[in-house]
């Protein structure tokens, strides 16, 4: 308990994962908070990859987090791009109302 | 040893309330200020292991840049007065009980692999990167980034350039009834296009038609 391991870090970032997944499940609000939870997500992934490269004496898992960074910033410019196109389309971006596809 | 095991449980305590407040939270605005201290928390936790780099480049990105842009898209869309309950939605209490069952499960399968994994540990340091305890965090990973692995590094910038072109085309709107100036006809503008010479006879003078 007192002795912080690998398996601390590797608890943390699975329930920040979990937690996002149920962001994703749960919301009916707005689709800005999914792609918030969707950030959580990549940002417990890079809790795992930082926490097995410090645990493991590796260097690649950091560099691998910055392309995850990389990844999560593009996708968080592109999503928003989406959010506000639809927004000035169809003037909702409440996810029970985005239902155009009839999925 | 203790002070940083009760640093590791104050900060992932901070980071999953912030968590679960981003996704249950009423206001929009508020869930993009605990998405921000969520991650000025993890990055506490990187700086406090011994990831230094990633952890400012973490604050600086995400806290300076992405959350920013959450936010600045929260509010331009008017979106943090759309009060929708969350659970008392009209058509979304079936998707509860199963959104809550996959998650559980994904949680426990996650718990699973992390108590029930082993590694040969002569085989990973054989085949790593160590880190040279001798020099800096920073220095270590340029070493590695720039030699290694530049052709992802140069990757990534095409993702950035691509992104930022996609999320320029998908928001540029043409305006109609907007007088601009154009450069281009400017520019290739001839002088026989504005300028006409006459060579004018004695005593008759020049006619202009309109």
């Amino acid at each position: 308990m007192i002795d912080v391991g690998l398996g601390h870090y590797l608890t943390l970032g699975a329930i920040i994962f979990t937690i996002g997944i149920i962001g994703i499940f749960l919301n009916r609000k707005n689709i800005i908070v999914i792609l918030m939870s969707i950030e959580l997500i990549l940002l417990a992934v890079n809790i795992n990859l930082v926490a097995f490269s410090i645990f493991l004496n590796d260097i690649t898992g950091q560099i691998f987090t910055l392309f995850i960074l990389t990844v999560a910033a593009a996708e968080a410019a592109i999503g928003l791009a989406i959010i506000v196109v639809y927004y000035r389309n169809s003037s909702t971006i409440r996810v029970e109302e985005i239902n155009s596809l009839k999925g | 040893m203790l002070a940083h095991a009760i640093f590791f449980y104050i900060f992932s305590f901070i980071a999953i309330v912030s968590a679960i407040m981003v996704t249950v939270s009423k206001n929009t605005v508020h869930s993009v200020f605990f998405l921000i201290l969520d991650f000025i928390s993890i990055s506490c936790l990187f700086i406090m292991i011994g990831a230094e780099f990633l952890g400012m480049i973490m604050l600086i990105i995400y806290v300076g840049a992405v959350a920013v842009l959450f936010l600045f898209v929260v509010m331009m869309l008017n979106v943090a007065q759309q009060k929708n309950q969350w659970f008392s939605a009209r058509e979304s209490s079936k998707h509860i009980p199963v959104g809550l069952i996959i998650s559980t499960i994904i949680f426990f399968e996650l718990i699973i692999v992390i108590s029930g994994w082993k590694y040969k540990p002569d085989l990973v340091s054989s085949l790593s990167l160590n880190i040279d305890n001798s020099i800096s965090n920073t220095h270590a990973i340029g070493f590695v980034l720039y030699t290694d692995y530049i052709h992802i590094f140069q990757l990534s910038g095409m993702i950035l350039l691509v992104a930022m072109i996609g999320a320029i085309v998908l928001t540029f709107r043409q305006r109609s009834g907007v007088k601009r100036q154009s450069y281009f006809s400017q520019i290739s503008r001839e002088r026989s296009d504005g300028v006409e010479l006459i060579d004018v006879p004695s005593n008759q003078g020049v006619k202009s038609d309109d």
